[in-house]
């Protein structure tokens, strides 16, 4: 095993460049357990830990340029108005020791269904920045998430950033574990309101081979909230409606029985935080239009 | 060969009492090791270090039942770096297997692995990570074998046989020899009693396979000695057995293997049994190295036993007014490859199978199997738990059936000092059991809905926490009670004892007392203990308390909440007789200054013999002279006796120790997630040696049992025998975000049989834990849940038929 | 290969490291210093809790290489630490009486919070950061702080108790 320690990102693109097996590590809190637990054994690793560049943040007019090793702890303290559920998300990450070391690039590498950062991103919108010594290109996250543990950098790439869209409505992330705190889980949900656009987003985590939105839920919620003119009316939605997003929130997924929990209870809960947080981000949303609209 | 000691041996320390306190017994003294504990310098068996030690490490089968056909070390031992390989054929004599009670396991594989994670062979090496690489470089040719995985394919006609040829004590008794032993306990008459009966409430249950999960990971260090012998620093819960066991296998005298106690971190039953302790021999006897060997937590999940998993069927009868007329019960332990300690364990499941209750007729049976299964054996709460856990269910569904309020109706069935135990045992010391559910009856409810405060929801106060599943929809509140039954010390006849060297002399101007026993002390609090005893018993400020080692006799284990009852009443002992001889040095002396010598009754107090008037007859120091007066014994508690192999009648157990919980939770009924907002305890300890530490011991069990309640799972595979989740990723124990507030209620009705009055403490709180909480969700949700740990599936399957995208 | 750090203060190398080794192995077997805990290796149990760069971490998942030039606080430094913050805030350097220990050292021992004790060194580092952050914390706020430090004998009320216990202490200016 050979460690590299480039001092910048050009340094680094170099070094993946020439060694494309290279296994980076920023926060180490995936790549250390499969060293410690001698699942792998790579050729190289590659420290992104002297790259400072990577654990800052920058905040545009539309989205944020997130750095790939920002830790979850500042992303919870710093950023919980532009990126609300990203917040909410990094919050549910493992421990505070967790929380204090890895950032949402790690997550985006390792590309585990389970990674708690993927349904927040998913639901908001966003772009990964990845580099390479032959250039940069932004990978849409709908398209990053290509398989099981799998994702559509190429070998000589790395995860610069991610390029979160600022919220523009109530956002929410809920993560079902068997323990109330520092547990992996059994599958996630995230659902942005984007009012300016009057669409919603979802992401779901731990119920398919990849994290996945719920496509056809999204249609049917974009299409009552439209007919029933409820962006501008601020009305509740409907029990029915809530029911029916529920279901074809659960519809969308695509889960396995392991040893964290079953498919069925899965695709179950599923419904019932895609109608829970529904109903937390419309209730937020008309609390902020209900004194314009005062609807009841 | 290597000379000196390792460095870093913290363990015996010596102790100042405060200035007011007297530092004795019933204080909450502080424990003796814990600065060194606080600032990092306390050194566990994975601390230890030595100069030019090696590293050891253990290959693991990868298979639950399978011959090996072929280990090929080749590869292994060419890697730089190696200095030893060794399989089974390397075993330097004819002893090549050990076990607590029956010597069935194999130190190394021979010829046949029994289940996943069974050592093969051993590596040692300059560096752990060229012990793993070489470890990965020995080729093990494997040929599948039938996997036994529960009763019904153990137990087939056509079953192999896990172990042939058995020559141990229950072969002969058994029905099939892949049953470790079984215990039926009979009294009454069953058929009769149930006519009388207005009410029978059948139930079939399910325990899963609980880890001890200690965090302190399996470790020692061996370092060979000159004289052919070896030095082992080992974290364990009985020196002297892993002594028994590990020097025929090394072909030496018992004197030449010298162990000492080094730190341990938490060990629960999981430290019982031998884990590294032959094999780091082995290698440094072979390199004349230094060898030390950690395990990671994945070995740490194969290298100790874990709580027997348990199928249970009992039928519970009551007439109108609520008395039990009978209760029946099989129980079906899975002891897994090897026996451990599964014939204990099934003695306590049928003994104390009933529960703290009144009922004169009874027929229960118990077997532990061998199957393929990872080995099962000692685990807080041995065999108790897993019947408080279907026992108290069954009492809560023949309350409901009669209209009664769960509480009454156990009152009316409590036993009291006096009752009759199922085995004819009378319980001759105080049992209060009715007394300890009326005092958690009698608590205050905690507040509703905690989780709204001024600034929102809180999440952390709510079922599922920091993931933010609900902000308290679905969320149903329950209560559930539960009362225990657990027996103290070694039963069934053992030679139950431990030994006590103590010391006394005059050290720079000071009366000075020294102990020395070779008690484990794994957390528990023992060493603290032990100095207040002799606070008490000898009247002096300071006590040494020397570093446990087997130049010492047996302290027995550290186990069956029996430390402080055996070994402290050994201490006490030994204490009382160095007192005897001190006041006879002191009549020789001095007698002849003052009648009371001779007369009255005299104490050590204060660093001075005094009346029992309290009249100062002299100081220590000058009784003592400059000559030590000590004194090694052994003590034993009442012999018991062993059960009737047919009926289970007998006085197997030493003594009884009772609590009861209540649990307070919140349910999120839609997506099965539970917060435990209270479990409070009331617990009967005789004497409060150190009212500290029995909290502690209280609200440590009680976790535990929550744990098993609602997360703690060793997932085996039904098809292939492999166990699923060994790691802390998904092994879950609770977090302090799990973990709810413990209120402990502490009654200390005197037992006139033990030192002091006291009751072993330590187990009690593991067993009615669980289905208080299991009560307490039952209570919420309305479901019948026969099972633990409860899953949130298990909490919302019978939601889904209503579901209709999802039932199609 | 070479790694160069400062821990507890003082500069430390250590020579002919594995790169797959962790700062935990590094502390424990190459710098002498056993204090922080390896009980799970994989970042969930916090036992191996130390500061790195200010910022509590599991030091089982840093790799050793990625600690170069950078400061460590372990348990072993803990009181040294504490002492320097105090000293910082307050002219009056009054010690607690037996000197040697950090505030929440002394509050794990006299609140019964330590039983085998190897959790220890990882939750009094975690503790006295959250003290740091957060002089006053809710009993939630402890919670969640401790949230990632598991603890198998204690229950976790004697942490608890001990936490609210240094808290105290510290707004009496003992």
């Amino acid at each position: 095993m050979d460690f590299l320690r480039p001092a910048s990102w050009e340094e680094a693109l170099a070094a993946k460049a020439e060694h494309p097996t290279a296994v980076p590590i920023a926060g180490g809190t995936d790549v250390m357990v499969e060293i410690n637990f001698d699942h792998r054994r790579p050729e190289y690793l590659m420290d992104l830990g002297r790259i400072a560049d990577l654990r800052e943040w920058e905040v545009g007019a539309e989205s944020v340029r997130l750095g790939a090793s920002v830790p979850y702890t500042r992303i919870m303290e710093n950023l919980r108005t532009e990126l609300p559920g990203l917040a909410l998300a990094s919050h549910t990450v493992a421990s505070p020791q967790i929380r204090n070391r890895g950032g949402v690039g790690g997550n985006l590498g390792t590309a585990s269904p389970a990674g708690d950062a993927h349904p927040a991103l998913l639901a908001a919108g966003a772009e990964v920045e990845a580099e390479s010594v032959r250039g940069s290109r932004l990978i849409p996250i709908d398209a990053f998430y290509t398989g099981v543990k799998r994702n559509a950098l190429a070998p000589d790439e790395l995860i610069r950033a991610v390029h979160i869209k600022k919220a523009d409505g109530p956002q929410q992330f809920a993560k079902v574990g068997t323990r109330n705190a520092m547990v992996i889980a059994v599958c996630a949900f995230g659902l942005a309101l984007h009012p300016k656009t009057r669409t919603v987003r979802t992401g779901i985590g731990s119920a398919a081979p990849t994290p996945i939105r719920a496509a056809v839920a999204e249609e049917f919620l974009n299409a009552a909230l439209e007919e029933g003119g409820l962006w501008d009316s601020g009305a509740a939605i409907s029990p029915s409606v809530a029911r029916e997003f529920a279901d074809l929130c659960s519809g969308a997924c695509n889960p396995i029985d392991d040893v964290r929990g079953t498919a069925s209870y899965r695709r179950r809960a599923i419904g019932v935080l895609a109608r829970r947080t529904l109903s937390w981000t419309w209730e937020s949303y008309r609390g902020t239009s209900r004194g314009v609209e005062g609807v009841a | 060969m290597p000379n000196g000691t390792p460095t870093r041996i913290t363990q015996g320390t010596r102790i100042t009492r405060g200035a007011i306190a007297k530092g004795g017994i019933g204080e909450s003294t502080l424990r003796p090791d814990g600065a060194l504990k606080v600032t990092g310098e306390f050194a566990y068996a994975s601390d230890m270090w030595h100069e030019d030690m090696l590293w050891g490490h253990i290959l693991r089968s990868t298979v639950a039942h399978a011959e090996i056909v072929s280990i090929d070390t080749g590869e292994a031992l060419a890697l730089p770096g190696v200095y030893a390989v060794m399989t089974y054929d390397d075993l330097p004599t004819e002893v090549t297997h050990y076990g607590l009670e029956i010597q069935d396991t194999p130190v190394l594989a021979h010829g046949r692995v029994r289940h996943h994670g069974e050592p093969v062979a051993m590596v040692a090496a300059d560096h752990p990570e060229t012990a793993r690489r070489a470890a990965a470089r020995i080729k093990v040719e494997y040929r599948d074998l039938p996997v036994l995985t529960d009763e019904a394919s153990a137990l087939a006609p056509d079953a192999p046989c896990i172990h042939d040829n058995r020559t141990d004590d229950h072969a002969p008794h058994v029905p099939h020899p892949n049953i470790v032993h079984r215990q039926p306990v009979r009294r009454g008459d069953v058929r009769e009693a149930r006519r009388r009966a207005d009410v029978i409430v059948t139930g079939e249950y399910v325990f899963g396979m609980q880890d001890q999960a200690f965090l302190g990971p399996e470790s020692g260090l061996a370092v060979p000695a000159e004289d052919g012998g070896v030095d082992l620093y080992i974290a364990t819960q009985w020196l002297h057995s892993d002594l028994r066991q590990i020097a025929p296998v090394l072909g030496l005298p018992e004197d030449k293997v010298r162990m000492t106690l080094a730190g341990v971190g938490g060990a629960f039953g999981g430290r019982e049994d031998l884990s590294m302790q032959i094999h780091a021999c082995l290698l440094a006897l072979r390199t004349g190295k230094p060898v030390k060997i950690v395990y990671n937590r994945f070995e740490s999940f194969f290298g100790h036993v874990h709580r027997h998993p348990a199928k249970l069927r009992y039928e519970h009868g009551a007439t109108k007014d609520g008395r039990l007329t009978h209760v029946t019960a099989r129980i079906v332990l899975d002891g897994g490859a090897y026996a451990s300690s599964s014939p204990a364990v099934v003695g306590n499941a049928a003994s104390l199978g009933v529960g703290p209750y009144d009922v004169e007729d009874v027929d229960i049976e118990v077997l532990a199997l061998y199957t393929n299964n990872p080995p099962c054996g000692a685990m807080r709460g041995f065999g108790a738990v897993q019947a408080c856990f279907a026992y108290e269910a069954q009492m809560d569904k023949l309350a409901k059936q009669l209209g009664l309020d769960p509480v009454e109706f156990r009152r009316r069935n409590a036993m009291s000092q006096g009752s009759l135990m199922p085995t004819g045992q009378v319980v001759d010391s105080p049992a209060p059991v009715a007394e300890l559910l009326r005092r958690l009856k009698a608590l205050p409810m905690p507040p509703e809905r905690q989780w709204e405060s001024s600034e929102g929801t809180d999440v952390r106060q709510l079922p599922g926490g920091l993931s933010n599943t609900t902000h308290g929809e679905g969320v149903v509140r329950g209560v559930g009670y539960a009362v225990g039954i657990k027996n103290v010390g070694f039963s069934e006849g053992f030679d139950d004892y431990s030994t006590a060297r103590v010391r006394m002399e005059v050290v720079a101007g000071e009366p000075v007392a020294t102990v020395h026993t070779a008690m484990a002390e794994v957390g528990q609090g023992g060493v603290t203990v032990h100095a207040q005893i002799a606070r008490t018993e000898l009247g002096v400020a300071q006590v040494t308390i020397q570093p446990a080692d087997t130049r010492v006799g047996s302290a027995g284990s550290t186990s069956a909440s029996r430390q402080t009852y055996v070994t402290g009443g050994a201490v006490k002992h030994a204490c009382e007789l160095v007192r005897e001889q001190v006041l006879e040095r002191g009549r020789r002396t001095f007698g002849a200054s003052h009648p009371a010598w001779s007369t009255a009754e005299l104490l050590l107090e204060d660093g001075r013999v005094v009346t029992d008037g309290g009249e100062v007859l002299a100081d220590l120091v000058d009784v003592l002279g400059d000559e030590a007066v000590e004194v090694e014994r052994e003590w034993r508690h009442r012999p018991t006796e062993p059960f009737d192999r047919h009926t289970g009648q007998g006085n197997g157990h030493v003594q009884y120790s009772f609590a009861a919980h209540r649990a307070v939770v919140e349910v999120d009924t839609e997506l099965g997630l539970v917060k435990v907002v209270e479990l409070a305890c009331a617990q009967d300890v005789g004497k409060a040696l150190n009212p500290l530490s029995v909290h502690g011991q209280i609200q440590g069990g009680t976790t535990q049992g929550l744990g098993i309640a609602l997360m703690e799972e060793i997932v085996v595979d039904p098809r292939t025998a492999r166990v699923k989740n060994p790691s802390f990723t998904d092994y879950l124990i609770p977090t302090i975000l799990d973990t709810p507030t413990i209120p402990v209620d502490v009654l200390e009705l005197a037992d006139e049989h033990a030192p002091y009055g006291l009751r072993g403490v330590g187990e009690a709180p593991t067993l009615s834990s669980t289905p208080a909480v299991l009560a307490a969700i039952r209570d919420a949700t309305g479901l019948e849940l026969n099972r633990t740990p409860v899953r949130p599936e298990h909490l919302t399957e019978s939601q889904d038929c209503w579901l209709p995208d999802i039932a199609g | 290969m070479r790694v160069h750090f400062t821990v507890n203060g003082r500069p430390q190398r250590a020579d002919d490291v594995w790169e797959g080794e962790s700062l935990l192995y590094v502390l424990r077997e190459r710098l002498g210093l056993p204090g922080s805990k390896n009980a799970c290796e994989q970042g969930e149990c916090g036992s191996c809790t130390v500061r790195l760069d200010g910022v509590p971490v599991c030091s089982c998942l840093v790799a050793a290489g990625q600690v170069e030039g950078r400061e460590v606080v372990t348990v072993e430094g803990l009181a040294d630490h504490a002492r320097q913050r105090s000293d910082a805030v307050s002219t009056d350097s009054r010690r607690s009486e037996d000197g040697e220990l950090a505030p929440i050292q002394r509050a794990f021992i006299d609140a019964g919070a330590v039983q085998c004790g190897f959790c220890t060194p990882g939750l009094l580092v975690a503790a006295d950061e959250m003290l740091e952050r957060n002089p006053n914390p809710t009993d939630a706020d402890i919670r969640e702080a401790l949230s990632g430090n598991l603890c198998r004998c204690t229950g976790y009320e004697k942490i608890m108790d001990a936490v609210r216990l240094a808290v105290a202490r510290q707004a009496e200016g003992v």
